[in-house]
Parts: structure tokens; sequence; C-alpha cells
């Protein structure tokens, strides 16, 4: 039973609505009937290779046409310009796509990015960089930046450490435990099973075609 | 006109001579032309013939309606054209329409202020300015549109990644397409770009040649070849700029989605 103080804490928090609310959501592969992911929270997304978790992220990010409803802080996405809900509802490809040679035309705000960048192991001369000699992980961490710099409330990441070693890996992390603790929800998809576990404590698995999701916490 | 030169069907008939030559040169090398040159040869022996009978009828019936017919008619074949040369074609009747429409619009716009304006044809419509003229502009628009299409159709299937990166990152469609769009634009442009450039040092085009042969004035020929040239660059430049913009703005849709299942999957 918690304390009587904690109840009206919890009382207000059941008031508001979760950050990242999806019902009977259709992608060609599955249906997320009910999910729901609070402010700070994380999930891992697992199932079998081939299962649609990927197609599941597009689809709340609307990158592909699905029927459905996918809200934000009780806000319809239908309500907003597509740019602007996917500016909030960040979604990171697990092959992430590059438009234009050099690295830092890439970055919006190359200033504001620096120690972001600086974190996950490159030094300032990255801007310079082509994106053609980019290694694998090196467009893994640097897509991940990207992405963090326009800081969503919700985060969509799809495989974010699979071609990444251990030590990129912990800075990813920690950097995914600090937007938690600032309140982002985030949708995990990783085939790393000791990840899944360090990072979510709600998992979600694609059975049989369909997503359903209590709600609660185990 | 007077020193014009009168051909028989016997001087046209002697022009094919190098043309059989040629025939027995494959048969002999083994290089297996001689078929395919002799089909083609003889296909567009048909194919002139009959234009010059057809062309010939309309002239003398200047009817502004059957003029306008024909028209069509050469815009839905020069349609059909840009569709079969390009390997994913936005699917269904806007993979048609995009090219034909585009085309048609831009060439009938310049037809009309050339006919109406510059070559003060009467009637306006007289078939005799017309139908060559929108022959010529349709068959370099044609070539235009064509690349222009296939280049943005192919980008959008290869940079597919690219595109949806920025569309993620919150870019509306135009601005995630637009190094593609471009691209398209200017590969479209370039054939009338390199024809400027080229013609007259490189080449004499068909029409100055053809009009200089039967009599005109070198610096005539060239007047009229001139504004050929205008009018083709205008109406191709049009052309590709409208079909390469409807076909992003098909490629994508409202909630800025990139959408390649719009397009005809490759086989």
């Amino acid at each position: 039973m918690p304390a009587p103080s904690g109840r009206a804490d919890a009382a207000a928090e059941a008031q508001r609505p979760p950050r990242l609310s999806v019902r009977g959501l259709k992608t060609h592969t599955a249906t997320v009937e009910r999910l729901d992911v609070a402010a700070g929270e994380i999930v891992a997304l697992t199932g079998p290779s081939g299962s649609g978790k990927s197609l599941i992220l597009r689809a709340i990010a609307d990158l592909d046409p699905a029927p459905g409803t996918v809200l934000l802080d009780g806000t319809d996405r239908n309500a907003m310009p597509a740019p602007d809900w996917r500016r909030k509802v960040g979604y990171l490809a697990a092959e992430t796509g590059w438009w234009a040679e050099r690295v830092g035309a890439h970055f919006a705000d190359r200033a504001a990015t620096a120690p972001l960048v600086a974190r996950l192991g490159f030094d300032d001369g990255v801007w310079d960089w082509e994106i053609a000699r980019l290694s694998t992980g090196e467009k893994q961490r640097l897509g991940f930046a990207r992405l963090l710099a326009g800081a969503p409330q919700v985060l969509l990441l799809d495989e974010p450490t699979g071609a990444l070693d251990p030590e990129a890996t912990t800075s990813v992390e920690a950097l995914i435990e600090e937007r938690l603790a600032d309140g982002v929800a985030i949708i995990l998809v990783t085939h790393d099973a000791d990840q899944a576990a360090r990072l979510a404590r709600r998992h979600v698995t694609i059975q049989g075609g369909r997503v359903a999701d209590a709600g609660g916490t185990p | 006109m007077s020193d014009y030169v009168q051909l028989t069907y016997g001087h046209v008939a002697m022009a094919a001579i190098f043309l059989c030559l040629n025939g027995a040169i494959s048969i002999a090398l083994g290089l297996g032309l001689a078929k395919k040159l002799a089909i083609s040869a003889v296909r567009m022996a048909i194919q002139l013939v009959l234009v010059g009978l057809i062309l010939k009828t309309l002239f003398d019936i200047s009817s502004p309606w059957l003029t306008l017919a024909v028209a069509l008619i050469m815009g839905a074949v020069a349609g059909r054209e840009v569709l079969s040369r390009q390997e994913t074609p936005v699917a269904g009747l806007w993979g048609y329409g995009i090219g034909t429409g585009a085309m048609v619009l831009s060439g009938g716009i310049v037809l009309i202020f050339a006919l109406t304006l510059q070559i003060d044809a009467d009637p306006w419509y007289s078939p005799r300015y017309a139908l060559p003229l929108f022959g010529m502009i349709l068959g370099n628009a044609m070539t235009g549109v064509a690349l222009g299409l296939e280049t943005l159709t192919r980008a959008a299937r290869r940079e597919r990644p690219a595109i949806e990166a920025r569309l993620a990152l919150g870019a509306t469609r135009w601005e995630a397409l637009r190094p593609f769009t471009r691209q398209a634009l200017a590969t479209g442009f370039m054939p009338s770009i390199n024809a400027m450039a080229a013609t007259g040092v490189v080449s004499l085009p068909g029409m100055m040649t053809g009009q200089i042969l039967a009599g005109i004035a070198p610096t005539e020929a060239v007047k009229y070849q001139l504004m050929i040239m205008f009018l083709i660059a205008g109406s191709t430049g049009m052309g590709v700029l409208l079909s390469v913009l409807i076909s992003t703005w098909r490629l994508t849709d409202t909630r800025h989605r990139l959408r390649l299942d719009r397009l005809t999957r490759s086989t």
C-alpha cells in the first residue's frame, strides 16, 4: 500500500496521458493493439527476425501509411503536420541515411552537437569527414547524435548499437539513460538480449502478428 | 525556291545502294545485322511515305479539328515513348499522364505562341506549320522528360535511406527530395544545352540542312533554325520542370512520406 502522499501523486500520474500511446496500429506484418510508453520509460520491443519490429517503429514515426491511432502526450499525430510529428517522435533506422558528401552538412547546429559527438568518440575534425569513408559503426554513432541533436520527446531506436564495439555501446547506452532521466519515452528494438535486460524493465513481444501490452510493469 | 532540285523515286532508290553495301559487308563478316538493317530501312521507307501522304492530305483539308486530333495523337505516342524509357515509372495512369500531360501542355503553349506571334501563319492553326513544328518540339521534349523522370525515379529508389533519414528528422517532402529533384532537372535539361552548344559547329541541324538543300539562303535558314532551337529548349525546359515536380509530388504524400509503392515494380 502506498503512503497517503504517494497516493495523490499516483492519482495525478494516472490523470496524465502517457507520453506515447499506440492503439490498433496496423502494419503489413503486425498489429499493435495497445502500447503505452510513459515519460522516462523505455520499452524493449522483441520478436523473431522478420516479425515486423522495424515496420512498427516506421509506422509510429508515420513513415509508412498505417491505420490506427498514435498519440503524443494525448495529441493525435494527425493534428500536426508530419514533419512536426517526426521532430518530436524521432526514428533511428538500423541503416542510417546520408544525403550530403561530408558529415558536417548533416548537422544543423554543429556547436550545440559538438559535446554529444565528442561523447560518442569523435573529435572536432569529424565535420570534414567524407560520408563515403565512414565505417558502419561510425555512421551509426553519428546518426544517433544527429537524432538526439533535435531533442525529440520520443525515441524509436532500431538496433542503435548493432554495429558498435562494447565501448561505443556503453557510450550510447549512457546517453539513452540520460534521455530517460529527461523524460523522453523510448521504444528499443534490439537483438542483444543483455542490452534489452540492462536498459528496459518492460519487454513487449510480437506474437502471431500481434503486439498486446497490458500497460503495467512486471 | 527556283533552284530547288526535284527528286525522283529513282534518285531515292539510288541512295540506298550504300545501305545495301553495308548489308553485304555484314553478311560477309557474319555480323548478323543484315536482317535488322533491311527491316528498319523498309520500315522507315513505309513510315515516311505514309506520313508524306497523310501530311499532304491534312494540308489540303486544313481543318483545325483534324490538326488538333493529329497533334494529340503525336502527344500520345510521345507519352508512350517516355513511359517505355523508364525502368520503374510511376504506376497506373499517373505514369503515362505525367509525362504526356507535361509535354503536350508545354509543347502546346510554345507552339501556339510561335504560330500566332512569330510565323503568323494564315490560318494560325495551318497544319503545314503546326504539325512539323509540334513534331520537332515534342521529339526534343520527349528526350528531356524521359531522362528527367528516369533520373528522379531511379534516385528515389536508390537513395531511399537518405531521403527517409531526412524525413525522419522532420524535413518536408520537398526538402528531402530536393537534391534528387535538382539532379533530375539538370539531367533533363542537359540534351537541350548540349544541342545548343554543338549546333552549327559539330553538325548542321537537319531542318536547316533541308532548307538549304531546298534552295533557301543559309542566312534565312539560320533564322528559322534559331527560332526552332529557342522554342525547343523552352518547351523542353517547361516539360521537364512540370513532369519532375508532379512526379516528386506523386512519389510522396501529404504526410510527407516517400511512397515508392507508387512506382511500378521493377521486373
